[in-house]
């Protein structure tokens, strides 16, 4: 009786696309785990099992397959599958089109486009783009868009091609989207096919002509200059779609083919930008797409955002940039968050044009940057960044930086901090404020702005602002002394803040005679002593402490030493990096000078000047012609130096002469090999040379320089032995260099520039007393709206609106009660279509689930017969277990996210009724849910009754 | 473009991931936890898009399930907020009511009607009818092959091994 339930079981699993009780187990106790580490051990559990099955080497197949979908399972919840990667292709190679299915679905899963693995496949997907079956090449062509790399699209693009002229519409289909995928990957692979693009783009098959536009609008952005004769045919296009010309299929939510419609309008854009001929043929099509495109729905106004964009991108039309503007500010008075969204973002492409545009819905704008939401904070944050001005960016760096100190996201602190930056440094109205903003900046996000903002601040204390006046920038200079000085006194500081700081007080701590030089240096001496670990602001501070002392002893005042600045120098001396090592050192041969040669080596304030350097050395020629008299060996210059280390150390030889064009190397260096040479030499060679070579090869660079010393006697000698043959020997080198070449000179430029890129390391987000105080007042503010606001608007948008405001402020009340009667009436008046975030349901054909819930013949009918009625009854009835989740009614009936949707633990019985009561009962449905219980073949653990009871009504 | 696709649940439970680009298996658990730790946090009022590290996380919940999908900046939100609802609707029709319960026990399934629905991270058809025809055609098919492959005979077979 077991067996044949087993039995039953199996067939019933026939429907579910052969998933054998092992599998919906599986799924069930993942489904029941309580933590994600006991899912893990379920999981491990489970590839262990599939590890040991599938060394086994005859497996059935049908077994085979589900064992693939029980590793694309694991791999899905974050497993590594990989052992199990070579059956996935293998089965890709299947005859049988089950199994072909199942192989191709779990490679498109497990292999990315790099694997090494993906050379295996591509004979499988030849063969099958030429099957005569239109739903393997289908099959194909899926996989080709995931998996076929740059390397294997010669392989095959000639037989995508010839699927272009399949007469399968959706291999046609498949094969313009392949096409698409090759352009990101390689776009010289497809750009002489754009006649046979053109040519899809009249298919009589709008899905073919829809998904042309991929490939189309790649190309086109990536010059549209010599696409501008398609602007003719897009707008036909266009049109007739819009007068709902295709077929019904094609409509969604009583739209005509939206997709089609946006990816137009999106290419038009491209086309139209800048060129007043061809956007002169767009503006009649885009009037008319205004018109007709209902906003009550959110792909209504999917279009007409997509219309905006277009409107702002190509060459402006004043009646269609009224229609733009229209229908930006209805995006803004929206309720829904997504339209707000939508709406400021419209908002940002349309100042472009227009800057003015802007003011009409400054309190839109305002509202929007108040909102407790985040993305669409962001948004605002965005639009404020392209509408500042000289006049309101003190405002709007202000906001982004309150913003910024309070978000933990590093990517978005990163990117704030650098607009803030880039503001400053465009817009700045004064130097102090530039200053002050800068320090903000780097208070709270120093680890994550780019190094080189802080040498441009640097640079900009020690320039001034290129003004003659003197005193202008000796104030700026004394004002950032006074400010650092302040900040030092806070916990925690960035280390690129804190150089900053150190090169400060360094050069111009002591430059206005208000602060005493000991003073200073305890300052600096406090600096590395909090920050012991951090060696770059060590060495900025020592700097700067040989700098005060410099200048003090320069101009003849005498330094004490302080006891922490000698136990700081003292601990320097010893450090571990020579860096320091040698500021210290420099530092205590400095105080032994005589004031007049410390002047010379430290001139005050004269980090801008630049330093000349003899590179000829003459100073040094009597020191060395005495050392020649003196019987020492003459200067050998590189050159010739190399000749004679080619002989030692071929391999570190060949690098030196690339050294001087690739400045850095991050590669490991080959492995020495013991080098051959060539038959052609050897016979010529002295006997002793390959033994020297060969004997000598291994010795890494860092040594090399010693053993050239001892060794240089016989190297020298024997160089000139053989200096004949260096000329062979070269030669050979430069082969050998060729190689070398080729492998690292490509990838170390762009490892070079990763390693200057900044590092986001964490942020830390100090607490600023001060700000923190006003921040709070903000807040006890923002309650009484209009008065803040209204100066925030003014600030931000100018005079003219101010003046505006004060004029309209009797309007503004009547406004905002209108406002009101709009948010407490559930009914919205007519000229104000509030629309939805989520679309009602009604949306969804309701004559659908009549069709659907239909069950088709149910195989379990029979087999209840089979199992007896005790069980069926057993699994209609019985509680059934929770599967992770609440099997909730039906999840397009409740995505008006109600709250009555609750989670497996909290449900109860009470709530979810109530939800099936609103829905009513649908026995159909309920039959259809008892199939599927059944069919799921898990058998109840009475761990979550209700659900199942609830459902089946 | 879109980036890849994820189903969560309300638990944070993974029901179903596709990635367009390439994304290592490190990588997608990374992606994984920060995506449902950002996307089961979010209020029911606040805007279905995330900005994510450059990209945008368009995201709709259904009862229960959340589906997520990464696109580029430029990228129209409203409209792949739509593409993810045509997907619904796609997996609506197949399964009669769909619900969570479907999507877990039937995933290739899933996987197949999505391959149909976007290819190479782009909406591929805009017709559900299309769409249906094609999943019922390779229904059928694979129908006929079982039929050849597994006779009741070696069900039986198998089933007694």
């Amino acid at each position: 009786m077991e067996q044949l339930k087993s039995l039953g079981r199996e067939l019933a699993m026939g429907s579910q696309g052969g998933s054998s009780k092992e599998f919906l187990d599986l799924v069930k106790s993942i489904g029941e785990a309580r933590s994600k580490s006991e899912e893990d051990r379920i999981i491990l559990r489970e590839l262990e099992t599939l590890r040991r099955r599938l060394s086994d080497p005859d497996i059935p197949r049908r077994k085979m397959k589900e064992y693939l979908l029980r590793l694309a399972y694991a791999e899905m919840l974050g497993h590594d599958a990989s052992f199990g990667y070579i059956h996935a292709v293998k089965m890709a190679h299947d005859d049988n089109i089950m199994l072909k299915r199942t192989g191709y679905l779990t490679v498109a899963l497990f292999l990315d486009d790099g694997h090494d693995l993906i050379i295996l496949i591509v004979n499988t997907i030849q063969k099958d783009l030429r099957s005569d079956n239109y739903l393997v090449v289908c099959a194909a062509l899926v996989a080709v868009c995931k998996l076929i790399n740059e390397e294997t699209i010669p392989a095959v693009l000639p037989q995508v091609v010839e699927l272009l002229n399949h007469p399968k519409e959706a291999v046609r289909k498949k094969a313009v989207m392949a096409l698409h995928r090759f352009h990101q990957k390689s776009p010289s692979s497809v750009s002489h096919l754009v006649s046979n693009f053109r040519k899809r783009l009249c298919d009589n098959d709008p899905g073919v002509m829809g998904a042309t536009l991929c490939p189309l609008f790649d190309l086109i952005s990536d010059d549209a200059s010599s696409y501008k004769d398609l602007v003719v045919s897009l707008v036909s296009i266009l049109k007739q779609v819009a007068e709902k010309r295709l077929p019904t299929a094609y409509d969604y939510h009583h739209m005509p083919a939206p997709f089609i419609q946006i990816k137009l309008l999106k290419i038009l854009a491209l086309l139209g930008s800048g060129d007043k001929q061809a956007s002169n043929h767009m503006y009649a099509v885009l009037t008319e797409i205004f018109r007709k495109c209902e906003s009550s729905s959110n792909i209504g106004n999917a279009i007409l955002y997509e219309c905006v964009c277009c409107v702002s991108s190509i060459y402006p039309n004043p009646k269609v940039l009224d229609a733009a503007i229209e229908a930006t500010s209805k995006f803004l008075k929206s309720e829904s968050h997504n339209l707000k969204y939508m709406g400021i973002d419209a908002l940002g492409r349309l100042i472009r044009i227009n800057p003015d545009i802007a003011e009409e819905h400054q309190l839109a704008v305002i509202d929007c940057l108040e909102d407790p939401d985040d993305t669409l904070k962001r948004k605002t944050f965005e639009l404020l960044y392209k509408m500042t001005k000289s006049t309101n960016v003190e405002v709007i760096v202000d906001r982004m930086i309150d913003y910024m100190i309070n978000i933990t996201d590093n990517h978005y602190k990163t990117e704030i901090a650098s607009r803030c930056v880039e503001l400053a440094e465009q817009f700045a109205p004064s130097n102090q404020w530039f200053i002050q903003i800068m320090n903000k900046v780097f208070e709270h996000a120093g680890d994550l702005v780019n190094p080189r903002v802080a040498h441009n601040l640097m640079r900009l204390i020690a320039e001034g602002f290129g003004e003659d006046d003197e005193g202008a920038d000796t104030q700026l200079r004394s004002s950032a002394v006074a400010s650092y000085l302040r900040i030092l006194g806070e916990p925690k500081l960035p280390s690129l803040f804190l150089q900053v700081i150190c090169w400060v007080l360094g050069e111009y701590g002591t430059a206005d005679g208000r602060h005493s030089a000991s003073y200073i240096v305890g300052k600096l001496c406090d600096v590395a002593e909090a920050h012991s670990s951090d060696d770059t602001v060590k060495a900025y501070a020592v700097s700067a402490i040989m700098k005060i002392f410099a200048f003090e002893l320069a101009a003849g005042r005498k330094v004490e030493m302080l006891p922490e600045c000698q136990t700081l120098i003292d601990e320097v001396l010893a450090s571990h990096s020579t860096d320091l090592q040698q500021r210290a050192y420099e530092f205590q041969a400095l105080l032994a000078l005589s004031p007049q040669a410390i002047e010379n080596v430290m001139p005050p304030d004269a980090s801008c000047e630049d330093i000349e350097i003899e590179t000829s050395l003459p100073f040094l020629s009597n020191y060395i012609n005495q050392a020649i008299e003196n019987g020492a060996r003459p200067y050998i210059s590189e050159s010739e130096r190399l000749g004679t280390v080619n002989t030692i150390t071929p391999a570190s030889a060949s690098h030196y002469q690339q050294d001087p064009a690739h400045s850095l190397r991050f590669e490991a260096y080959e492995l020495p090999k013991p080098r051959a040479p060539p038959p052609s030499i050897q016979p010529s060679s002295t006997s002793s040379l390959p033994t020297i070579s060969s004997d000598l090869v291994p010795v890494s660079e860092a040594t090399y320089t010693t053993r050239e010393e001892q060794h240089n006697p016989k190297v020298q000698t024997l160089a000139d032995q053989i200096s004949a043959e260096i000329g062979v020997r070269l030669k050979l080198e430069g082969v050998q260099k060729k190689w070398g070449q080729q492998t690292y000179s490509s990838p170390s430029a762009p490892s070079t520039s990763s390693s200057s890129t900044q590092k986001a390391t964490n942020g830390m987000v100090t607490s600023d007393t001060i700000r923190q105080s006003s921040l709070d007042s903000r807040k006890q503010q923002i309650p009484e709206v209009s008065a803040e606001k209204q100066r925030l608007a003014a600030s931000l948008f100018g005079k003219k609106a101010a003046e505006r405001k004060t004029q309209g402020s009797t309007r503004r009340p009547a406004k905002e009660s209108q406002h009101a009667v709009a948010t407490s009436a559930p009914e919205p008046p007519e000229e104000k279509v509030v629309v939805p975030a989520v679309p009602p349901p009604d949306l969804l054909d309701l004559n659908e689930p009549s069709e659907t819930a239909t069950p088709t013949i149910d195989p379990f009918k029979q087999l209840e017969g089979l199992l007896g009625p005790a069980a069926g009854s057993d699994v209609a009835s019985a509680p059934s277990p929770s599967v992770g989740a609440v099997k909730t009614p039906d999840l397009m009936s409740m995505f008006t996210d109600t709250p009555s949707i609750v989670d497996s633990k909290s449900s109860d019985k009470g709530v979810v009724s109530s939800t099936i009561a609103k829905k009513g009962p649908n026995v159909k449905e309920a039959l259809q849910k008892d199939a599927t219980a059944r069919q799921v073949g898990v058998t109840p653990s009475g761990n979550n009754p209700n659900l199942f009871k609830d459902l089946l009504g | 473009m879109i980036h890849f696709v994820i189903l969560i649940n309300r638990q944070g439970k993974v029901r179903l991931t596709k990635w367009y680009s390439t994304y290592s298996q490190k990588e997608r658990s990374k992606v994984l936890k920060e995506l449902s730790g950002m996307v089961l946090s979010r209020g029911p009022k606040l805007c279905n898009f995330i900005d994510w590290k450059g990209y945008k996380i368009v995201y709709r919940r259904y009862a229960s399930l959340y589906f997520c999908m990464c696109i580029d900046k430029e990228d129209n939100e409203l409209e792949v907020l739509e593409i993810i609802h045509h997907f619904v609707e796609i997996l609506d029709r197949y399964f009669g009511s769909v619900c969570e319960l479907d999507l877990i026990f039937n995933f290739h399934k899933a996987y197949y009607i999505l391959d149909e629905v976007l290819i190479a991270g782009e909406l591929q058809e805009p017709s559900k009818k299309t769409i249906a025809r094609l999943i019922a055609a390779q229904d059928s098919l694979v129908e006929t092959a079982k039929e050849q492959a597994g006779s009741i005979s070696n069900i039986i077979s198998q089933a007694t091994k």
